[in-house]
């Protein structure tokens, strides 16, 4: 099976364009989408600019920066010292002044060494001065997996920024809503959190070749079903899209929901499908331990008790560090057959040990590697 | 003003303003009218009068929470930042961001931080965005010696220096961060040489005097606007009269002498420019500033607090997704 990324169905409510799947769309990989979104931006406004660690080095962040330098100069696209911490105040500053910069990390763990300007500055200002100033600013990061990642370059960290006020989280997981919420971020007036997934970066889909938003507020039905919720964060979104398929050859239909937007969080539609279905499992692509899961079983809840029993169930990484060894890897990382298993017990209310056999078409065919 | 110099005088009003300002701040202190955590400048006016002094108005300031003196002495207006320390709706930020946090954009007084070092980094982002954009005007990092501990410093200095930015740094060196003395955090006393080592031109100035400040500061701006070169750095040895935060006096508790502060006391550069300028014109300036100061505290005390809705505006900016 080809795992393709486009929206099962045109008719997704979730487009905030309705015009994709037109005959202007391609097939593109998550990495052009990203890059088509940057260079169409760049191209309308003199005032996007781009920059972070090698966003310029004949590597061009997996391609997602390639020909930007070309194209628009090293004023707006340029390399930078190893310096997180300054170069995030220095967006803000840049956003300050009225530019709307674009600052690239190849890995979501070095937005550590940012957090003092990411959380006390950027998340705050707006408020803290009263409306005056605005921080129009995307910070992009990727999320690592697999081939020897590891404790550093696998952490899927959006929970952290989902919980300060004053900041957006976006993580799109497939090409058409990786161009459509990069435009909606970059023309965003506040900070925008832009979370990529190094595998999701091998994704392919329908993108339209015109300008669009995918804009916050809307999370989408990836695929319709009425025996469970499925809700897939991340790169856990493809692992969901395999459990799905699992779980339809023993007659279980499940609802997968990609959230889109983490910050705003679009629950109604999460909840609309669990009032449905009564059952939600969220699969975190991260720690399950005051995680962004835990967060959208706690709003579906709050919105459904006294109306509706519902089961429901966290996944995500294992509680332990990120080995590197594929054989404690494999283990630690929720995937489509295990996913299928907790969903299974979750529908039959009890633990089942069953656990279907691997499919040939849902295995991960996408990255050999090495990095 | 006849046998006063036009400088002196200028320079005179903004340190006597600067200083009464943060007097009436103490005095008005133990009331609770203030609920605002209050960082005073007092001996220190003389370094954010001297350089902001030398600025244009489209030239941008960022400050830190010690920054009722360079937002003054900017521009900043004086009755916004009174109603800012009582919470009022008619503050600079709204009530909501208080002494540490004050704004005056249509002074260009950028915004300060709580914590330290953080807007050195959103100063040169500033720089690097006038730079782009072909402005004319510079900005102003103010920070203190206790900023340079920070890793942001090293970093931000490393940034200005690879990409020529117009940008002044002004380092307030008080030579306390809170109760610690430099000596006990920094092997050298050497911040200009520092600096220096990232590649730009840096001047001590030792002894808190504004009109050395002023020249100095002239000097930078005019070898920095236009992008002509930069960045370029200053260290200003200076001294906080009152404590770390709030109004009173804190030799008690043993870190630092009266005798260490006695010199800076006798230095005071407010009464040294009180002594250049004509007695009568000093007069009137002060009568004014009084006049100018009593009416802010009033406009303060009049002023309404924030509707409860306001606790809930200002989160994020409404953006319209508009196709540009």
């Amino acid at each position: 099976m080809n795992l393709k990324s486009t929206p099962t169905s045109v008719t997704d409510a979730s487009t905030n364009d309705d015009n994709y799947l037109n005959e202007r769309s391609r097939v593109l990989s998550y990495v052009e989408a990203v890059c088509e979104a940057t260079d169409q931006e760049m191209a309308k406004d003199p005032n996007v600019i781009v920059f972070g660690l090698d966003v310029d080095d004949p590597k061009a962040i997996q391609g997602t920066t390639r020909g930007l330098l070309e194209k628009y100069g090293e004023e707006r696209v340029f390399g930078t010292p190893l310096s997180e911490d300054a170069m995030t105040g220095a967006a803000i500053g840049m956003a300050l002044a009225g530019l709307r910069p674009i600052h690239v990390h190849i890995r979501m763990d070095f937005l550590m060494l940012a957090m003092n300007q990411l959380i006390n500055v950027a998340a705050k200002s707006h408020y803290m001065y009263g409306g005056q100033v605005s921080l129009p600013m995307v910070v992009r990061s990727m999320i690592g997996k697999s081939w020897g990642q590891g404790a550093q370059h696998s952490q899927g960290l959006y929970s952290f920024f989902m919980h300060v006020p004053g900041l957006k989280v976006v993580a799109p997981t497939t090409p058409y809503d990786a161009k459509g919420c990069l435009v909606a971020a970059i023309r965003d007036d506040n900070p925008v959190i832009y979370v990529e997934h190094r595998i999701l970066h091998f994704q392919k889909g329908y993108v339209p070749e015109q300008i669009y938003t995918v804009a916050e507020g809307k999370a989408r039905i990836a695929i319709a079903g009425n025996d469970v919720t499925l809700v897939g964060i991340s790169y856990m979104q493809i692992e969901c899209l395999r459990a799905q398929k699992y779980l339809e050859d023993i007659g279980i239909h499940a609802e997968v929901i990609d959230p889109i937007w983490l910050s705003p969080l679009d629950i109604e539609t999460i909840a609309t499908s669990v009032r449905k279905t009564g059952k939600i499992c969220v699969v975190d692509n991260g720690w399950t331990t005051c995680g962004a899961g835990s967060e959208i079983i706690i709003q579906v809840l709050e919105r459904l008790q006294g109306e509706r029993e519902v089961k429901f169930q966290r996944l995500g990484f294992t509680a332990v560090t990120c080995p590197t060894t594929p054989s404690l890897e494999d283990c630690y990382y929720p995937n489509g057959r295990t996913i299928a298993a907790s969903v299974y017990d979750l529908v039959k209310g009890d633990r089942q040990d069953w656990m279907p056999q691997e499919r040939e078409d849902l295995k991960d065919i996408e990255f050999k590697g090495p990095f | 003003m006849s046998n006063s110099n036009e400088i002196h005088v200028k320079l005179y009003c903004s340190l006597y303003r600067i200083r009464r300002v943060e007097e009436e701040v103490a005095r008005v202190y133990p009331t609770d009218k203030i609920k605002s955590p209050v960082h005073l400048s007092i001996g220190q006016e003389a370094v954010a009068v001297g350089v902001c002094e030398a600025l244009q108005l489209d030239d941008v300031v960022f400050g830190t929470y010690r920054s009722h003196a360079s937002y003054l002495a900017k521009g900043g207006d004086l009755n916004q930042m009174i109603a800012e320390l009582y919470g009022k709706a008619t503050g600079c930020a709204k009530g909501k961001g208080g002494s540490m946090h004050l704004i005056d954009l249509a002074h260009n007084v950028m915004g300060t931080s709580a914590v330290v070092g953080t807007t050195i980094a959103n100063s040169i982002g500033y720089a690097y965005g006038l730079k782009y954009q072909r402005k004319n005007a510079i900005v102003v990092s103010f920070f203190g010696d206790g900023a340079t501990d920070e890793g942001v410093w090293h970093e931000s200095m490393n940034f200005a220096a690879l990409k020529g930015l117009p940008i002044l740094f002004i380092c307030e060196n008080n030579h306390y961060a809170i109760h610690t003395h430099q000596r006990e955090r920094q092997p050298l006393d050497n911040i200009c040489d520092r600096a220096r080592t990232y590649g730009m031109p840096t001047e001590r100035i030792e002894d808190n005097d504004i009109l050395t400040i002023y020249a100095k500061t002239k000097e930078a701006v005019q070898s920095l606007r236009g992008g002509k070169s930069g960045p370029i750095f200053l260290e200003c040895i200076t001294y906080r009269w009152k404590e770390h935060v709030g109004p009173n006096e804190d030799y008690h508790l043993g870190y630092r002498t009266q005798e260490e502060a006695e010199p800076w006391i006798q230095n005071d550069q407010v009464k040294k420019l009180g002594t250049m300028i004509d007695t009568s014109l000093r007069q009137q300036i002060e009568s004014e500033i009084e006049a100018e100061i009593k009416s802010a505290f009033e406009f303060a005390e009049i002023s309404p607090f924030p509707e409860v809705s306001e606790l809930f505006t200002n989160l994020f900016k409404e953006t319209a997704m508009v196709f540009r």
